[in-house]
C-alpha cells in the first residue's frame, strides 16, 4: 500500500484497469454535444471505527467502498450520474447519461488531452495513519478514556468512547485535461458520557482530530483534555438552571463557537446562493455587514486540519479566501461552475460527500482573526448576560437570513463574573447584521478541535471553524425561564 | 437494476462460518435512481446512479464485527470476509450480542406493496415536465413569487436481501417518487422568504397533483413576508403538521432501546406510566400497505407488526433490537433498522399520532394569542434530559386567527411536559413521510424573540 500513498493516479489507472487514453475517450463521449466542460471524478475510501460502551470495546467496522462520477456542464445546467462499478463501461454509460443535459446544436469541443498536473498543496502527508495502528492499541486507548471518565467523579455512569479513521483516494480528471489526485487521511475521536446524580441525567461530549497520525491523540495528552472535558461538561450540567429567554448580550468563547460563522455568513457566501440570488448576502459585495472588528477567512490550506484539502473535490488547489475584511463583505466561496457564471475565480470550494454526488460550493476552515481585547476583559465588560462556551449543531435558513446553534455548556454572567452554569438553549439571530453587533474581539483565537461535520443539500463533509472570544450586544437566547 | 444473488449471499455465509464464525448475516442492497431538476423553467440537473454494497455481521461466539463491500467479485470478498472474522476476532466478547432468537423469525413475509409494479424509474422528460409543472405553477401564483430554488423530481428503487445462518432469508424490494418545488417570494423592501412544499409516495400514481404542489410551497413562501420577531412571552403553540411529527420522532428517539440501556434518554425507567396527555394514541406500524417506512421483516430478519407506542397517554412499548433487548431484559419489538455494513440500530417504522376531531381552524381558533409554528431549525432537542429550544419561525394568532407572521423566535420547554400538554389533536392526517402527525396544540411554551 506505500505505493498507493504515494501515486494515487497511479493506483486508480493500475486498479481498475484504465490507461489515459481511455480516460480520454470517454470525456470526449461526456462532451460530445455542446458542453462547456467534463470531469471524472474517482474515489476510493477505506474506513475503521471501534467503540467503546459499558467499560467493553464492543464494536468494530470496516467499510470499503470506491465509484466514479462523471460530470456535464453546459452553461448552468448539470448532467451527473454515477457507479460503484469502475469499468470503462460503466464510464460509458455514466457519459452517456451525464451528457444529455446539453444542447444538440453548436460545435464539438475539440479532443481531450489528459496529462496536465494540478500544482497542490502538501497539508497532510503522513507517515502512517490511523488504521495502520493495531487494534489493539486504538482499543487501549478507549478503555483508558474510559477508565479516566470513571475516575473524574463517581456520577460518571456510562462512558461511550469511538474512534473512527478513513483513507480516501480522489482522483478528477478534467476536460481542460488536468489530472490532480490526492490521498486524504481523516481520524476523530469521540468520547460521550452520561452523569447521573439523584436530581436527574446529563451527556457531556468532546471530541477532536484531524487529517493526522494516531500519535497526534497523544501529544500533550490531548486525549485527556477530551476526556475531561466531556466529564467536566456533563457534571456541571447537572448543577445547570433554567437558561433565561429574550434577547441578552452574549460572549462567545473561543474555538468551537466559530460554528455561529459557520452558519451566520459562511452558507450565505457560498456560490451557488449567490449566483442565484437566494441569499440574504446577495449583491452585497463591498457592503458593510460586521463591524470593523471582525476580519472572516476560510482557509483550506491550513496543514493537518480537519477542514484542510491540498485540492478540492474539482482538482482545484484550496486557497484562503477573505469573506469579511473589518467588517466589508469580500468575497463568495466558489466552485468552477458558479465561478465561471459569475465570471469570478475558483476558491478551491468545490467539493462532495462521495462520487455519489456532484460538487458544490462548501466551507473549509471558517474563523474570525484575533482582536485586541483579553477574554477577562471581554467578560468583566458585562453586567447581566450569558457566556456559551460549547455548541452542538446548528442550521441556517440562507434566503431570510435567520440562524440558530445550540449552546451544549453555557454560564450566566453577573455584574462581569462568569457564575452559575445553565441549561442548554438555542440562540438565534440574523446572519446579516449579527456580527454588526460584535463590539469586542478577544486576542485568544482557537480552531476547534477538529469534530465539525456540515450538512447541505443531503451532503456531509468534514469542516473547520474557529473563533476568538467575542462580545455580541444583543441575540436572542432561547431558554425557558422568562 | 443489477439483480441481487441469493446464491452469492448462501455462499459468503458459508465461506465466514469456515473462516471460523460461529454465525453471521449478510445484507445486500442493490439501487437506481434518476433526479431531474428545474430552476425558472430551465433545465437546471440531471442525475442516474446505480449501486449495489454487501455488508457482513459475523459473530464468533460473542464477539462481532461489521464490514460492507462494493467490491463482489468472489476474489475479493473472500478476503473481505477472512478479514471481518478476524476482526471479530479481536473485539471484546459481549454477552448480549448475537442473532435473534431463531424462533422468532418470520415463516411467511406479508406482501406490503412497497413496490410500484405499473411504473417503473421516471425518465429525464417526463421527470423535467414534472418539475416544470410544479415550479411553473409556482411561480405563477403571485407577482411577488420572483425567484426560486428550482423544483425536483426523483424516483429510485432498490431490492434488499437478508440472509442469515440460522436459516432466514427474505428479500424485498420497493420504488419512491417525490417531486419537491422552492419558490422565493420577495417583498417591495427585497427582503426574500422560501416555501417549500413536496409529495412523496411509493406509487406514482399517488402522487399529488403537481400543480397542487407548486401552489402550496408558493403560499408558504407568500405567508411568510414581512415576518417580524415578537415579544419574550409564554403561549399556546399549535404545530402544524409536519412540525408534529418532528417531536414524534424526537419521542421515538427516547423510546429506542439503544439510548434507554445507555441511559441517554428522559423515558428511561417510564415504561407503563403516563408519558403524554390522555388524548394521545401513538402507533407504530411497519406492515402498512405502500407505507414508506414499512418492510416485510426488520434489520435482523424479525417480523414487523403494528404496535400501540402510546395508548392514552401510557407508554405501551420501547422500541428494541435483538442486542439492547437482551440489554433491558425485554422482548426484541421488530424496530431494527439497518444501514449496509453497520450493526443493527433502532428505528420507528411508520409512526403515527392517530387523528383526533378538531380542524386545523378549529384548533388555532380555539387560541386566543399564541404560535403557529410551521417552521423549526436546529438541533435543540436533549434526549437525555427532555430540554427542548428550537428556532422557529411561523404564524402569531390573536383572538384565533392567524394575525401576521413571525421569525427570528425561538420555542422551550421540555418534552416530557410537553406531550403531557397536548390539548387538541387536528383530523387533518396525510401520509408523506414514514413519521406524520396531524395538527396539535400544545398548552403553553416559552416563546424568546425580543
Amino acid at each position: 500500500m506505500a505505493n498507493e500513498l504515494v501515486k494515487p493516479d497511479k493506483f486508480f489507472l493500475n486498479r481498475f484497469g484504465m490507461n489515459e487514453g481511455a480516460l480520454e475517450q470517454i470525456l470526449g463521449s461526456a462532451l460530445e454535444r455542446r458542453a462547456d466542460y467534463a470531469d471524472l471524478y474517482f474515489e476510493y475510501r477505506s474506513a475503521e471505527g471501534l467503540s467503546l460502551e459499558e467499560s467493553m470495546v464492543n464494536h468494530t467496522s470496516k467499510s470499503v467502498s470506491h465509484g466514479v462520477g462523471v460530470r456535464v456542464c453546459a452553461e448552468d445546467r448539470t448532467g451527473y450520474a454515477y457507479s460503484d462499478e469502475v469499468t470503462i463501461d460503466r464510464m460509458r454509460m455514466a457519459a452517456e447519461a451525464a451528457r444529455a443535459i446539453a444542447d444538440h446544436r453548436g460545435e464539438r469541443p475539440g479532443a481531450v488531452q489528459v496529462g496536465k498536473p494540478v500544482a497542490q498543496h502538501n497539508l497532510y502527508e503522513l507517515e502512517s495513519i490511523p488504521t495502520d495502528v493495531p487494534l489493539e492499541e486504538r482499543a487501549r486507548l478507549l478503555k483508558q478514556i474510559d477508565e479516566l471518565a470513571r475516575a473524574y467523579d463517581p456520577r460518571v455512569r456510562n462512558v461511550m468512547a469511538s474512534v473512527a479513521a478513513e483513507r480516501k483516494l480522489v482522483m478528477v480528471v478534467n476536460s481542460d485535461g488536468q489530472i490532480a489526485a490526492d490521498v486524504q487521511p481523516l481520524c476523530r475521536l469521540n468520547v460521550t458520557l452520561i452523569a447521573e446524580d439523584a436530581k436527574g441525567r446529563q451527556m457531556g461530549a468532546f471530541g477532536g482530530g484531524g487529517r493526522v497520525e494516531w500519535s497526534y491523540f497523544f501529544e500533550g495528552d490531548r486525549w485527556k483534555e477530551y476526556t475531561l472535558k466531556a466529564a467536566r461538561q456533563a457534571i456541571i450540567n447537572l448543577e445547570a438552571v433554567d437558561a433565561p429567554a429574550g434577547e441578552m448580550v452574549v460572549v462567545l468563547g473561543p474555538g468551537w463557537p466559530g460554528i455561529l460563522l459557520h452558519e451566520a455568513i459562511g452558507h450565505g457566501l457560498e456560490g451557488d446562493f449567490n449566483r442565484k440570488g437566494v441569499s440574504a448576502f446577495s449583491n452585497r459585495i463591498g457592503q458593510q455587514v460586521a463591524s470593523p472588528l471582525c476580519t472572516v477567512i476560510d482557509d483550506g490550506t491550513i496543514a493537518n486540519r480537519r477542514g484542510s484539502l491540498n485540492v478540492d473535490d474539482e482538482g482545484t488547489p484550496t486557497s484562503r479566501t477573505v469573506l469579511i475584511e473589518k467588517g466589508i463583505l469580500r468575497g463568495y466561496l466558489q466552485d468552477r461552475l458558479n465561478a465561471r457564471l459569475m465570471k469570478m475565480a475558483p476558491t478551491g470550494n468545490g467539493r462532495r460527500e462521495s462520487f455519489a454526488y456532484s460538487p458544490m460550493p462548501r466551507m473549509t476552515n471558517t474563523f474570525m482573526l484575533p482582536g485586541d481585547s483579553t477574554p477577562a476583559e471581554i467578560l468583566r465588560s458585562v453586567k447581566h448576560g450569558l457566556y456559551a462556551v460549547s455548541f452542538g449543531g446548528g442550521q441556517v435558513d440562507i434566503t431570510n437570513g435567520k440562524f440558530v446553534f445550540s449552546a451544549s455548556e453555557a454560564y450566566l454572567i453577573e455584574d462581569g463574573e462568569v457564575t452559575r452554569p445553565v441549561k442548554g438553549a438555542t440562540l438565534i439571530g440574523n446572519g446579516p447584521d449579527v456580527l454588526t453587533r460584535v463590539s469586542m474581539v478577544g486576542n485568544d483565537l482557537e480552531l476547534d478541535s477538529g469534530i465539525g461535520t456540515c450538512g447541505k443539500d443531503g451532503q456531509s463533509v468534514p469542516v473547520g471553524v474557529g473563533l476568538p472570544t467575542i462580545r455580541i450586544d444583543g441575540i436572542t437566547v432561547g431558554g425557558t425561564r422568562a | 437494476m443489477t439483480q441481487l444473488d441469493a446464491a452469492l449471499a448462501e455462499w459468503a455465509l458459508s465461506e465466514a462460518r469456515r473462516h471460523g464464525a460461529t454465525a453471521a448475516e449478510v445484507l445486500c442492497v442493490s439501487a437506481e435512481s434518476t433526479a431531474a431538476g428545474v430552476r425558472l423553467g430551465e433545465v437546471e440537473k440531471l442525475k442516474s446512479s446505480r449501486e449495489r454494497r454487501l455488508g457482513l455481521r459475523v459473530f464468533i461466539g460473542h464477539s462481532s464485527a461489521n464490514a460492507s463491500t462494493a467490491e463482489l467479485d468472489r476474489g475479493s470478498l473472500d478476503a473481505f470476509i477472512a478479514d471481518t472474522v478476524k476482526l471479530a476476532g479481536l473485539t471484546a466478547a459481549d454477552p448480549s450480542s448475537g442473532l435473534p432468537d431463531a424462533a422468532l423469525h418470520p415463516k411467511h413475509l406479508p406482501e406490503l406493496e412497497l413496490a410500484d409494479l405499473s411504473h417503473g424509474i421516471v425518465g429525464a422528460e417526463e421527470a423535467l415536465k414534472l418539475a416544470r409543472t410544479a415550479e411553473r405553477a409556482a411561480l405563477g401564483a403571485d407577482p411577488r413569487i420572483k425567484n426560486s430554488e428550482g423544483a425536483e423530481f426523483d424516483s429510485g428503487r432498490y431490492q434488499v436481501l437478508f440472509a442469515n445462518s440460522q436459516g432466514f432469508s427474505g428479500e424485498y424490494a420497493g420504488s419512491t417518487f417525490n417531486l419537491g418545488v422552492a419558490p422565493i417570494a420577495q417583498s417591495d423592501d427585497g427582503k426574500m422568504q422560501q416555501g417549500y412544499w413536496y409529495t412523496a409516495n411509493r406509487h406514482f400514481g399517488r402522487l399529488d397533483d403537481p400543480e397542487l404542489v407548486g401552489k402550496t410551497a408558493a403560499k408558504r413562501a407568500l405567508r411568510r413576508l414581512g415576518a417580524r420577531k415578537i415579544k419574550t412571552m409564554r403561549a399556546p403553540v399549535v404545530f402544524d403538521p409536519d412540525m408534529a411529527a418532528s417531536l414524534l420522532r424526537s419521542l421515538a428517539g427516547a423510546a429506542s432501546g439503544p439510548s434507554l440501556y445507555k441511559g441517554a434518554s428522559f423515558l428511561v425507567g417510564r415504561l407503563g406510566s403516563e408519558v403524554a396527555a390522555v388524548n394521545v394514541n401513538i402507533f407504530d406500524d411497519g406492515i402498512m400497505r405502500a407505507g414508506m417506512g414499512s418492510r416485510p421483516f426488520d434489520g435482523e430478519g424479525l417480523a414487523t407488526n403494528r404496535k400501540p407506542l402510546v395508548e392514552k397517554g401510557v407508554l405501551k412499548t420501547y422500541l428494541l433490537d435483538a442486542y439492547s433487548a437482551r440489554k433491558l431484559k425485554l422482548a426484541p419489538t421488530g424496530n431494527a433498522s439497518r444501514a449496509v455494513g453497520d450493526s443493527p440500530t433502532v428505528s420507528p417504522t411508520n409512526l403515527y399520532l392517530e387523528p383526533g376531531r378538531y380542524t386545523a381552524e378549529e384548533i388555532i381558533g380555539s387560541v386566543k394569542q399564541g404560535l403557529y409554528v410551521t417552521e423549526l431549525i436546529g438541533f435543540g432537542v436533549n434526549g437525555v434530559t427532555g430540554d427542548y429550544s428550537r428556532g422557529a419561525g411561523g404564524m402569531w394568532i390573536e383572538d384565533g386567527e392567524l394575525a401576521f407572521p413571525v421569525q427570528e423566535i425561538t420555542i422551550a420547554g421540555n418534552l416530557k411536559e410537553m406531550f403531557l400538554s397536548i390539548d387538541m389533536i387536528g383530523n387533518d392526517l396525510k401520509w408523506r413521510s414514514p413519521v406524520v402527525s396531524p395538527t396539535m396544540k400544545i398548552g403553553a411554551m416559552m416563546i424568546a424573540g425580543e
